[in-house]
Order: C-alpha cells, then structure tokens, then sequence
C-alpha cells in the first residue's frame, strides 16, 4: 500500500460527501430498473391473458415512466463510475485487477438493459404481442444481473479476499473467487434485491393513494394501485427475515461494525440491544434496553459474547452514532412496514377485498417515501459501518482518496446539477400522470 | 508483452471507436439542433428528425462508454486512475454534460409545444458539444505525454489546457457534428423526405470539411507536444494507418456528395478507427509516459476473466444490437398484427387455487426455517431461494380478477 504524502488528504470529507451523495440518489432510481419492469409486465401480461385494453393502457403509460426513470439511472450511475478515478483513484489502482470484473461484466448488463428497453419502449407498435413481451424478460434478467454485479463488488469491499498485497501491487489475484465466493456477498444481493422492489411498489402505489383520497378512484386507478402494492407488501414480509441474516453475516464478518450497531462499547456476554438512545463514551444513553436480545439476535444464544468496539484502537471505529442512527431507522421503517403488509395481506386473503380505510391510504402514501429513507439508511450503515476502511482492513478511506484539488468546487456543482436535474425528472413524471387516459394509449 | 496483455487495450479502443462512431452521431445530432435550427418550422422538423432517430439509441451507444471505462479500470487500473485524476476537470465537466444530456431526453418524452420543445433542445445541444469537447480534451492530453503514472501527479490544468488537447476536442465535436449529419441525412432518405435529406447533407458536407481541416491543422501542434507521435504518424509504424484514415476520410466525404450514405458511414467509421489505430500505434508500447502495456496489465487470472467476459458478452450483445437498430430504421419485426392493436384472446384471471396457495406457504415455512434456524451457507441459500418463490407465487395468487375488479 502506498503511504500518500501529506497534504493529499485534504478533501476527504467532501470526496465522501460526494460519494454519498451521488449513491442516494443513483440507488432510489436503480429500483425502478430492478423491479418496474416486472410491474409493467404484470400489467402487460393481465392484459395479454384477459384481452382487456385497460392493462394495455397502464403498461403503455408506465414504459413512458420506466423509460424517463432509466434515462435518470443510465446518467447517475456513469457519474458514480466516473467517481471511481475522480474521487478514488488510489483505490482503483490498486485493487481494479481484483474487483473490476464485476464492474465490466455490469457493463454488459447495462447495455443489454439498454438494448431491450429501447426494443420494449419502441416496439409496442411494431412487434406482435408476444414477442413484444418476451422483449420485457432481459430487462428484468439485467435489472437482476446489474445489482449483482455491483453488490458483489461491495460485498467484496466489506470482506476482501481472493488476492494478496505485495509492495502495494495485489498479486496472486482470483477474481472469480474474490466477487462470488464470498460470504459478504449473497445475503447484501436478496436484501437490495427486495428493497428494489418495495421501495418501487411502495412509491407507485403511493402515487395512486393518493388519486383515490382525491376521490379518483375508478377501475384504472384501483388496478394501478393494486399490482405495485401486493408487490411491495409480499416483498416487506420476506424483507425482515432476510435483513435478521444480514445482521448475522455481519455479526461474523465484521464484529467492529456490528458493534456499532449497537452501540457496543465493551465485549459482553449476553449482550443487550437498545432501542434509540445515543452513544457516549462506551455504552448506549437513554436508551430503552432489552437485555440479550443482541446475542440472541445476531447469534441466535442469549449467552454468546459479542465483540465491543473497545477491542479496535479509536481510530480504527466507524462514527458510531451515525451507523447506530441509520441502523435503527431502517430496522424500524423496516418493522412498520411489515405491519402494514400484514394488515393488507390479512384483509386481502380474510375479507377478499382491499382495505377500505382511508387511514390504510394514508399510510401507504407514507410507505413511499420511508422506504427510500430505509434503502438510504441500510447503505449508510453498510458503508458507514465500514469504515475507517474502504477495503475492510486493507486500506483506509483516507489512501484511496485523490490528490485532484478540485473536489469541493466539483461537489456543490454536482449537487446543483443534481437538484436541476430532481426537478426536471419530477416535472415530466407530473406532466406524463395528467396526460388524459386516452392518450398514449 | 503478450498477447493476453495486449487484448484488453485492443477491446478499449475498439469500444472506443464505436463510443466515437455511435455516440459520436448522438452528440452531434444535439449539435444541430442547436446551430442552424432557427426558423419556427425548419427548426422544429430538424429537432423532431434528430430527436426521432436518437431517442431509442442513445443509451445504448452511450453503454460504449462504460465499456471502455470498466475494461480499463480492470485490465490497467494504474491508467484509469492516473489520468481519471490528472485530468479530473476535463473528466468531471464530461459527466455534467453527459447529466444534463439524459436529463434533457428525460425531458423530452414531457414536453409539448414548440417553446418548451426549444428549451429542452437548447440544453441538450449545449450539452452535446461540451462533453465530446471534454473527451477530446483527455485523448489529446493522454497523447501529448501530460499525464504521469500515479494519483493526480501530473498539472491539473496544463495537462489539458494545450493546443494539442484542444485541438483534438474541437475535431471531436466536429466529427461528432458530422457523422451526425451523415446518419440523419440517411435516415431521411429512409423516410422519403427530401426536405431533411437535403438539410442534412449540407450540413454533412460542410462539417466534413471544417473537421478535416480542423485534424489537418492539429499536425502543428501534434508536432510540437507530441514529437515522437508525430513521427510515428509521418514516417514510423503508425504510418499506414495515418494513410488509410486520410483515404477514408476523403472517400467518405464523396459518397456524401453522390448521396451514398450508408456507405458513407462505414467509411467515416474506417477513418475513425484509423484515426484511433494511429494514436495506438504511435505510442505502443506504452499506456502513459514510462508506463508500458505488459507493466499497466493486471494480473494473468484477470486479463483472462475480462476476455472470456467480452467474448461472451458480445456474443449475446451484438445480435440484440442488431436487432434494435433494425427496428428503429423504420423497420418492423412481425409485418402485420402488433403489439398495440392486436385482438388478444380472452381469459380469467384466477386467484389462488389451492395448490399454488399451499405451495406459497410450504416455501415461506423453508424458507424461513433454513435461513433463520440453520447456519451453515448452503442452507441459507436454500432459504434465501425459498422466500423468493414465496413472494413470486404469492404475488400470482393475489392479483387475480378478484382483487382487479
Ligand atoms: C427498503 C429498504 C430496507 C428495509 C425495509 C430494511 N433494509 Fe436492511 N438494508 C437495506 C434496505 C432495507 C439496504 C439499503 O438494501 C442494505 C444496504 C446494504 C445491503 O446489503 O442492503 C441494508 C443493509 C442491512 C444490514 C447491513 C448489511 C451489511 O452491512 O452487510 C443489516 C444488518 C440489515 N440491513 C438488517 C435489516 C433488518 C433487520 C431489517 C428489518 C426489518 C431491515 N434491514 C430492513
Ligand atoms: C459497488 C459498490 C458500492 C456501493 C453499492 C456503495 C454504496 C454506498 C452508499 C449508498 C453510500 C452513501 C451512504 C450515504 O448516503 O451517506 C456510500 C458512501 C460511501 N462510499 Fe460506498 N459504495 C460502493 C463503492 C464504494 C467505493 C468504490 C468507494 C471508494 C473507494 C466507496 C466509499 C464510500 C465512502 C467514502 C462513502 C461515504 C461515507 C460517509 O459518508 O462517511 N464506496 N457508499
Ligand atoms: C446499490 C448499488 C447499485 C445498484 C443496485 C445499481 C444498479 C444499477 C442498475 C439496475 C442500473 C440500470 C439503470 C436503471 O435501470 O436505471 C444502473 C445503472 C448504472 N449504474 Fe448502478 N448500481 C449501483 C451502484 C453503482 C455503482 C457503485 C456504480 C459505479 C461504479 C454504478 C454504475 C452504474 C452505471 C454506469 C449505470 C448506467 C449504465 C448505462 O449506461 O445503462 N452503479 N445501476
């Protein structure tokens, strides 16, 4: 590894800012990638199986969005590729023989996801039917192939393997091993995987929560709602049980950053869990403890012994209040919205019908925007947690940095862009949604 | 240096020339609804024809660039990372524009009305010049010498602030602005409109010319940063190339003028591609100044993982390619019925038999039971399965006509 000169540091913070940045809002848009096309096909398919051209209606209507949303995520995601050399280089050059393989073979799902949504935008008048929706299936397939590959590299982030570093040269590289033989690798994939699809079903449902409270509640608006809310709902079931075995891959794999979680100052056995509450000087304060349960949790045995963060040096821990914080506010969206998923699933398969309650409408419309806040708060707890290392226990976020001066200058620009570019996307999404039903048709 | 070694490279610089060619046309069809589009009617058929054509493309000849990006980063990260930050101005003002470029398609499919149409054109074509001028900005300060081995170590500004780097930004926007040109004059031809033929020809031919021009000129300045390029180009192993690019460039130009511009394409992509092949030679075998192909090239598992990856790929890649370009000339894949207006057979949509709805729960008991309750991987992966297909026939059962009605 190479010792950086002083001074190469300075821009730190603001190239993790940036960073930050350009992921929150990349990865809200790469959920419409993962799981619209799989709410479009459904509507394409009802339509399809039933002859109905309603279904035909809010497929068309929804490519129109699909197809705004991904022009969004094509041009975000290349910012954060360039990022890789511009705020990053000593990280790329270094590790890219290791970890670049995901990034290339992404490249090619990128592409084929490209391909096939021009082909599925464009084709609607031009292919028959059935070969129109076979067109849909590869731009699930690379939604999926697209997050796997990425994952895998930040699962490898997390839990390097497959090389060794010889005079900062890694050498005796396995990238095949190092992306998808790794134990930090699955259990990140099914997690994102299923918050594509709820923080997707969760926002579209949303949109139509609130049509139907303005009273617009025809057929087209109950179907519109209906699909991306059993979708979200079925999703947020399985959402908890998965994020219960991140925790427990975490607890195994990088017992520092699971410490922080929970704020564990010391190694315990039968370590407690605190509900909010803040960190200060090794132990969790006004929180609400539930005493084992972080054993029990995390290793499933009230007694075992957790690893406190006092076992690190200082300088080697996470910012502890902010992975606790974040950590606590996706667990918790998380539970609320189990409940909520619950109760539609209850009066679905009870009462065989939709819940009537405007209470229940009001809560989806909420529904939309927390669970972006809980995809946000689950990569700020992966990512945070993860440091002071950008490689865990390889190399600190402060060697990968660049020595480029530019970089806050090149921040408040990107946020500008950004924010122009939020309120063009939001202005052709209002514009596409009044557009009278017989339109685009 | 092997010839594992040297694939890779040959795969950037192929992407390369099809970023130049594909996404090239893109950017310049940006340009020209900027310059020349300003009668009301002219202006708006002009961006109509450009926006037409490029709409259902333009992310897939933009996915060029990310190929080049990932295959350098993992076959010669040191290159990515030594010019990604030596020239980090040039690079960062490329990704804005490319922002704003997708936000204004983005856009597009918004718009009514000629003014707001207007807007939205100006800010994709000013967009569509600044990041070919920024990418020239990198190839021209990478071929002057000016970027050395290692983070942010060479000038921040003069690396790209010369007449060599500028020079090779203003024949990427030219050359964007013509083989933009080219490719919509052809696609009028397809659509009988002799209108925007004509338009675009001219626009071809002049462009053409100011872009030869422009590479003609850049000799001076190639000469006095670049020397030993210079003579690889005149007299050394780059020579041939150098030639057939002058060849090809001419012959394009031509078959504008005779109205042959499919052919015409091919042979403005042939220069490129020469053009490309000149620089390569002409500085083989080194990546950056001191930095040689066989020490920039990754690890032997490496190189090999990216080739069978790109082999792979452009196996699946190509043929889809193919097909989208074909539907998008005009074409269409099944003559007759379409998607849009076909009689479709009429069927229920049942709810949840009992079999589907017993499977559903089978799968969320394993999959519960294996991922919470057992440890070991396999066991979790089984789980992990298991609660997919869950969800997956849960959500068949619940949307049914049932709860669509
Ligand atoms: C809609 C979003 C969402 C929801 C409702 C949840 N999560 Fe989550 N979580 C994510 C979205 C997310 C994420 C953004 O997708 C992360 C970031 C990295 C990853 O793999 O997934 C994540 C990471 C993440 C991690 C860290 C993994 C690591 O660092 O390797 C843990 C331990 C959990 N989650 C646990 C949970 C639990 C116990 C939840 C309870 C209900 C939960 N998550 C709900
Ligand atoms: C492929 C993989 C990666 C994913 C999915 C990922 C995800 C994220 C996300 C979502 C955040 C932002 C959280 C927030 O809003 O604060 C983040 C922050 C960050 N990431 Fe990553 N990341 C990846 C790769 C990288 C790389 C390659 C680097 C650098 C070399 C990096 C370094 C950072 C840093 C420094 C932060 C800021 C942490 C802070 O705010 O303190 N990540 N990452
Ligand atoms: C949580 C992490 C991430 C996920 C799940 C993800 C997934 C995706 C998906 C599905 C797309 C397709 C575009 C769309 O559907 O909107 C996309 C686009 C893109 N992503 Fe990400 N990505 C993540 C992080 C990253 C990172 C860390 C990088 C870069 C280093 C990156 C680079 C890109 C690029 C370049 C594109 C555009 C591809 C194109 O031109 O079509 N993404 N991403």
């Amino acid at each position: 590894m190479v010792e950086l000169a002083t001074g190469v540091h300075r821009y730190l913070l603001e190239a993790r800012q940036m960073q930050a940045l350009s992921f929150s809002v990349h990865i809200p848009l790469v959920c419409f990638g993962i799981a619209f096309p799989v709410m479009v096909m459904t509507a394409e398919w009802l339509h399809l199986r039933t002859g109905d051209p309603l279904y035909r209606t809010l497929a068309r209507r929804w490519t129109k969005v699909m197809l705004a949303l991904f022009a969004a995520g094509v041009v975000t995601g290349t910012v954060l590729s360039f990022e890789m050399g511009l705020l990053w280089p000593e990280f790329t050059s270094v590790y890219g023989s290791v970890f670049g393989l995901g990034f290339a073979i992404e490249g090619f799902s990128f592409f084929l996801e490209a391909i096939f949504i021009g082909i599925y935008a464009y084709g609607w008048d031009r292919l028959s039917p059935r070969m129109h929706f076979l067109s849909g299936i590869p731009i699930v397939f690379s939604g999926f192939l697209g997050s796997l590959m990425v994952i895998a590299v930040n699962g490898w982030m997390n839990h390097p393997t497959g090389f060794r570093l010889v005079d900062g040269k890694a050498v005796d590289v396995h990238p095949f091993d190092a992306l998808f033989v790794n134990s930090n690798f699955w259990h990140e994939l099914v997690h994102m995987y299923i918050a594509g699809y709820m923080v997707t079903g969760f926002l579209v449902a949303a949109c139509y929560a609130v049509a139907r409270l303005r009273g617009r509640n025809g057929r087209y608006e109950r179907i519109a709602l209906a699909i991306p809310l059993t979708i979200a709902c079925v999703a947020s079931i399985i959402q908890a049980p998965v994020g219960d075995w991140s925790g427990r891959v975490v607890a195994e794999n990088q017992p520092v950053k699971l410490a922080a979680f929970e704020g564990l100052g010391h190694t315990e056995n039968g370590a407690p869990v605190h509900i909010m509450g803040i960190y200060s000087d090794g132990e969790v304060k006004y929180g609400i403890p539930l005493p084992h349960m972080l054993s029990l949790l995390a290793f499933h045995d009230p007694n075992h012994t957790v690893q406190g963060l006092d076992t690190v040096p200082a300088n080697d821990r996470p910012p502890v209040n902010v992975v606790r914080f974040s950590f606590q506010t996706m667990v918790g969206i998380g539970s609320l919205l189990f409940v909520l998923a619950a109760f539609f699933l209850f009066v679905r398969l009870r009462r065989k019908r939709m819940p009537e309650s405007p209470w229940f409408y009001r809560a989806v419309i909420l529904a939309g925007p927390l669970s972006v806040v809980a995809l946000i708060a689950g990569w700020v707890t992966t990512e945070v947690g993860r440091q002071p290392w950008v490689v865990y226990h390889d190399m600190r976020t402060a060697q990968a940095v660049t020595g480029a001066t530019g970089v806050p200058v090149g921040y408040v620009t990107l946020a500008l862009v950004y924010v122009a570019l939020a309120c063009a996307v939001a202005w052709v999404l209002l514009r596409l949604a009044r557009a009278p039903l017989e339109e685009g048709t | 240096m092997t010839l594992l070694q040297t694939l890779p490279i040959v795969f950037v610089l192929t992407g390369l020339v099809f970023y130049v060619v594909l996404g090239g046309a893109d950017f310049g069809a940006g340009l020209w609804q900027l310059i020349g589009a300003r009668g009301d009617d002219e202006g708006k058929r002009i961006r109509d024809h450009a926006h037409h054509a490029m709409g259902p493309v333009w992310e897939a000849n933009h996915v060029w660039l990310i190929f080049v990006i990932t295959v350098l980063w993992t076959a010669y990260s040191q290159v990515f990372a030594s010019t990604a930050s030596t020239l980090s101005i040039p690079f960062f003002v490329a990704a804005i524009g490319i922002i704003l470029r997708g936000g204004a398609y983005a856009l597009r499919s918004g718009t009514r009305g000629l003014r707001e149409q207007r807007r939205v054109g100006t800010v994709l074509s000013l967009s569509s010049i600044l990041t070919p001028f920024a990418l020239g900005l990198m190839v021209g300060g990478i071929a002057a010498g000016r970027v050395p081995v290692g983070n942010a170590a060479g000038d921040l500004v003069t690396s790209w602030l010369n007449p060599l780097a500028i020079t090779v930004g203003l024949i990427a926007v030219t050359f964007s602005a013509y083989l933009a040109a080219v490719f919509l004059a052809a696609d009028a031809v397809r659509h009988d409109d002799a209108e925007m033929e004509q338009a675009f020809r001219t626009r071809a031919l002049i462009s053409g010319v100011v872009a030869g021009l422009v590479a003609a000129a850049g000799l001076i300045p190639l000469h006095a940063d670049a020397p030993h390029l210079f003579h690889e180009l005149v007299a050394g192993q780059a020579l041939p190339a150098a030639i057939v690019s002058v060849i090809a460039g001419g012959a394009a130009l031509l078959l504008v003028f005779r109205r042959r511009y499919e052919p015409a394409r091919y042979t403005a992509a042939l220069a490129v591609a020469a053009v490309i092949a000149g620089w390569a030679l002409g500085q083989s075998p080194y990546l950056l100044p001191g930095l040689s192909i066989e020490h920039a090239a990754a690890p032997r598992n490496t190189l090999i993982a990216v080739v069978v990856a790109v082999v792979a790929g452009g196996i699946i890649l190509f043929p889809s390619l193919v097909v989208l370009f074909r539907l998008t000339l005009g074409g269409s894949l099944a003559a007759g019925e379409s998607a849009a207006d076909a009689p479709v057979e009429r069927h229920p949509v049942p709810g949840a038999g009992s079999l589907v709805g017993r499977s559903a729960v089978a799968l969320l008991v394993i999959g519960l039971g294996f991922l919470t309750l057992a440890n070991p991987g396999w066991a979790h992966a089984i789980g992990a399965c298991a609660l997919l297909a869950f969800a997956a026939l849960a959500t068949r059962a619940l949307i049914s006509d049932a709860m669509l009605s």
